[in-house]
């Protein structure tokens, strides 16, 4: 057990418990933009530095160990202005499309800028311009919002093992891309969805087709058919805030023919016969 | 028949005519003696001594004298030329003396032969070493004091003894030859010079810390530096000096180079190691330090080429000996690469405590152009300027790190009053942004939002507010980077700014550049009454800018001129004037 303080309240943790998790453990919120509870922390954008007491650098709380007998103090003015700089400073390097954004409302970053009360802009922006990437059904690629927050890559290439994202280039023209710059389309890319789901940002987002979908409901000349995957009677649960694991399988199919399906297929038939087999 | 030669040159900054003036003086003298047929006099091009009046050298005696007066002569002819005898007042007393302990090999022996280095008592103290054990080699180095010479300055022997505490089979020694700074080439004159004192220095560290196992992280700009190492290596295996049971020991340890790929970012440890896994050279998160979990996860120690070549001359000649060199808390001896406006440029070692004004103006000779000196710069891209008025500084840790600079790998450059400090702030600024690995959003975008207002204000498009800003910024960096280099990139910029505000300040208020270095800001015009008319300017003019005809005259049109300063450089008559 290690036995420290931070802005004065005693915490008790185990050994190996970093600063940031302390400071949970006693109600301490200390502001974390690449952060991620599910990875380990790639330390790249300076947001949850702290003090410790006897030392004049500020330490990064996401990956610091705490150690025995550490005073740390997680607000001051001095931490809040560094915090501060540094959140506008990824601003200046941030497309303002707030409102066409994929990820409008739950983006992290956006969360950060409304927690920090910024209301204008300090820095010139500098947007590198470099093109979507659109080649695959799945997924865009948009690096322009890029923060490097590295949650994809790590995701990629150590949680998966696909290999398929890591950064190229060096310094303010670094991005993350598919390997040697290609095309997601043309990479070992699986479509796993994993980097998306941990994109703080709008970097990466699901392909959305729904207005095309909308449009051939309403041709006359279309015969349209659905067909759901096994997990989705579940997962629109969550979505629509019902408990974990509900199953919505009567009212998902209501609502795909109200939405004007002709015929809802369901793979979990498939699935089942798989299983038998 | 000539028996003696006199050098002479006159070393008082800014004179012409001194030189000539004494050598008649003396000449008429010596034909008054009726030594004219004896004595040899030359006017020197550079004897190596600097602003000290006229300074004689005599050969074959080798006296130097310093100061001398016209009614010195005769003493000197009488003494000296004639009984060989050196005239005590005369002698000239360099106050700075070089120490050379890691450069002592390099140019001395053939770095290729290792028979060479061996004659030179190479290996003794690796042989020693594998007598008193590691605890008592670990315990020497740390009492000798010794630092670490790649910039940070951390105590060697500290770095050992912990590295050897973690526990662990399987440990790793890395020599860090990834030397980058702009101007300093310290790590590749020892590798290329004394191969063998690095070799041994890997050595005693591996046998220290318990590895089996070295790697030279050099960068692939050196060949000759690879060349020589890695026939060293050979060479040291082939003795068994390298390899398994070395000396007939237990202590069996393999070198191995690793090439590095021009990343400034891989001499910080932790990119270093990530670059020799085969991984993207970025750094990451201290604590685990390499020491606990470095290269493949394992206790690693990294050193810097100077600070192992250091290791084997304290090992043979005890720490005491090493310890009584330096000031209290930087002990031996440094080696810098003294350049830019500088008289005498190269690679100079002295010990820790030389007064800066002794390194520039004793060993260095002051400035090139004889014009006035304005600062030094120390540390490369992570160091900062120091004015004249701290010239009087001793060199070591501590004080560099109080004047906002810091010791560094050892790139030294000199500047003088066409120097702009706004230019200078920019130069460096802008090595770092090139360099950044972009993993971290202080370094990657502070760096550039910097290097952009630093733009803006040597083009004088900039307001004192942007001086709060780059204060704003540059603290951003410092505190919240993840590496050394994010952390001292703003340094430049916030050393300038402290010592050259005014500077900044003209730039942005008066739109002047005080150095006449940022073009942006000049006006160039033709001053009537110097200009021959030749035209030579309008033709060399790239814009059409200059008008007018070989009766009239010429003029710039202020509104075309681009402030290249071609017609400035051209001008043979010096009558384009820029303000």
């Amino acid at each position: 057990m290690i036995i420290a303080t931070i802005n004065g309240i005693p915490v008790h943790v185990a050994e190996g418990t970093t600063i940031l998790e302390a400071a949970r453990q006693v109600q301490v919120k200390i502001p974390t933009l690449c952060h991620h509870p599910d990875l380990p922390p790639t330390a790249a954008c300076g947001i949850c530095i702290v003090k410790v007491q006897g030392s004049n650098k500020m330490l990064r709380a996401c990956c610091t160990p705490i150690e025995e007998g550490m005073n740390i103090l997680t607000h001051d003015p001095e931490i809040v202005e560094v915090r501060r700089t540094v959140l506008e400073l990824i601003l200046s390097n941030h497309p303002n499309d707030c409102l066409k954004c994929g990820r409008n409302q739950s983006c992290e970053l956006q969360n950060l800028a409304a927690a920090f009360g910024i209301r204008e802009e300090l820095f010139p922006k500098f947007i590198s311009g470099i093109p979507k990437d659109d080649s695959t059904n799945a997924f865009v690629i948009d690096p322009d919002k890029c923060i490097h927050c590295g949650r994809c890559i790590e995701i990629c290439q150590e949680l998966q093992q696909v290999w398929a994202l890591s950064f190229l280039g060096r310094g303010f023209s670094s991005r993350f891309a598919p390997a040697a710059g290609m095309r997601l389309v043309e990479s070992p890319c699986v479509e796993c969805g994993q980097c998306s789901s941990h994109c703080p940002t709008g970097a990466i987002f699901e392909l959305d087709e729904t207005v095309k979908v909308w449009q051939k409901l309403q041709d006359p000349d279309n015969y349209c058919v659905v067909q759901i995957a096994p997990s989705v009677r579940v997962a629109i649960g969550e979505a629509f805030g019902m408990p974990p694991g509900t199953n919505m399988t009567g009212k998902l199919y209501t609502v795909l023919r109200r939405l004007g399906f002709k015929a809802v297929f369901d793979t979990s038939f498939a699935a089942d016969v798989t299983v038998m087999e | 028949m000539i028996t003696k030669t006199v050098l002479i040159k006159d070393t008082t900054p800014g004179s012409t005519s001194g030189t000539k003036e004494f050598f008649d003086v003396f000449t008429a003298a010596l034909r008054e003696s009726k030594l004219a047929d004896e004595i040899r006099l030359v006017r020197a091009a550079d004897i190596g001594v600097y602003n000290h009046g006229i300074v004689l050298k005599i050969l074959p005696d080798n006296i130097t004298y310093a100061n001398v007066q016209h009614h010195d002569i005769k003493r000197i002819i009488g003494v000296t030329l004639k009984h060989g005898n050196p005239i005590k007042d005369l002698l000239y007393q360099p106050r700075a003396y070089q120490l050379r302990l890691v450069l002592k090999n390099c140019g001395r022996i053939d770095p290729e032969s290792i028979d060479d280095y061996i004659a030179h008592d190479g290996y003794r103290a690796l042989s020693a070493a594998l007598q008193a054990g590691p605890d008592t080699v670990i315990r020497e180095i740390t009492a000798s004091g010794l630092r670490g010479r790649g910039g940070g300055g951390f105590p060697t022997g500290l770095k050992w003894s912990m590295t050897r505490s973690t526990p662990g089979n399987e440990k790793y020694m890395i020599c860090n030859a990834d030397e980058g700074d702009p101007g300093a080439y310290m790590d590749r004159s020892v590798l290329e010079g004394d191969p063998h004192a690095v070799i041994e220095g890997m050595l005693i560290a591996g046998f220290a810390i318990g590895a089996s196992q070295g790697y030279f992280y050099i960068r692939a700009e050196y060949p000759l530096a690879i060349e020589r190492v890695q026939k060293a290596i050979d060479q040291a295996h082939a003795y068994g000096l390298v390899g398994e049971r070395i000396f007939g020991s237990d202590f069996s340890m393999d070198l191995e180079i690793r090439l590095g790929a021009g990343a400034f970012v891989c001499g910080e440890e932790t990119a270093l190691i990530a670059s020799i896994e085969g991984k993207r050279g970025t750094p990451s998160p201290r604590p685990p330090y390499p020491s606990v979990k470095g290269l493949w996860g394992k206790p690693t120690c990294i050193n810097n080429v100077e600070t192992l070549a250091n290791v084997p001359s304290i090992i043979r000649n005890g720490s005491a000996w090493f310890s009584r060199i330096g000031t209290e808390n930087s002990k031996g001896t440094k080696v810098f690469a003294v350049t830019g406006k500088v008289r005498n440029s190269g690679l100079i070692e002295v010990p820790m405590g030389t007064t800066l004004r002794d390194i520039v103006f004793e060993i260095g000779g002051g400035t090139a152009s004889g014009k006035r000196f304005k600062a030094v710069q120390t540390g490369g891209p992570s160091g900062g300027v120091i004015p004249e008025h701290l010239l009087d500084t001793p060199v070591d840790y501590d004080n560099l790190q109080k004047l906002g600079s810091i010791m560094g790998s050892g790139g030294m450059i000199v500047m003088d009053e066409d120097d702009c400090m706004v230019d200078i702030a920019k130069f460096y600024l802008k090595f770092c942004v090139d360099e950044s690995c972009g993993k971290c959003a202080p370094c990657r975008i502070g760096g550039y939002q910097m290097l952009n207002l630093l733009e803006n204000i040597s083009r004088g498009n900039a307001t004192l507010e942007d001086l709060e800003r780059l204060r704003l910024i540059a603290k951003a960096m410092q505190k919240a980077s993840l590496c050394g280099l994010g952390q001292t990139a703003a340094n430049p910029v916030l050393s300038t700014l402290r010592y050259f505000e005014d500077e900044y300040r003209e730039h942005i208020l008066n739109r002047r550049c005080p150095s006449k270095k940022c073009t942006a800001l000049l006006q160039f015009i033709i001053d009537r009454s110097r200009c021959k008319k030749c035209g030579l300017c309008a033709r060399s003019c790239p814009e059409k800018a200059i008008t007018g005809d070989k009766e009239h005259g010429y003029t710039i049109d202020t509104a075309r001129c681009i402030n290249c300063g071609m017609c400035f450089e051209t001008c043979k008559f010096g009558a384009v004037e820029r303000n």
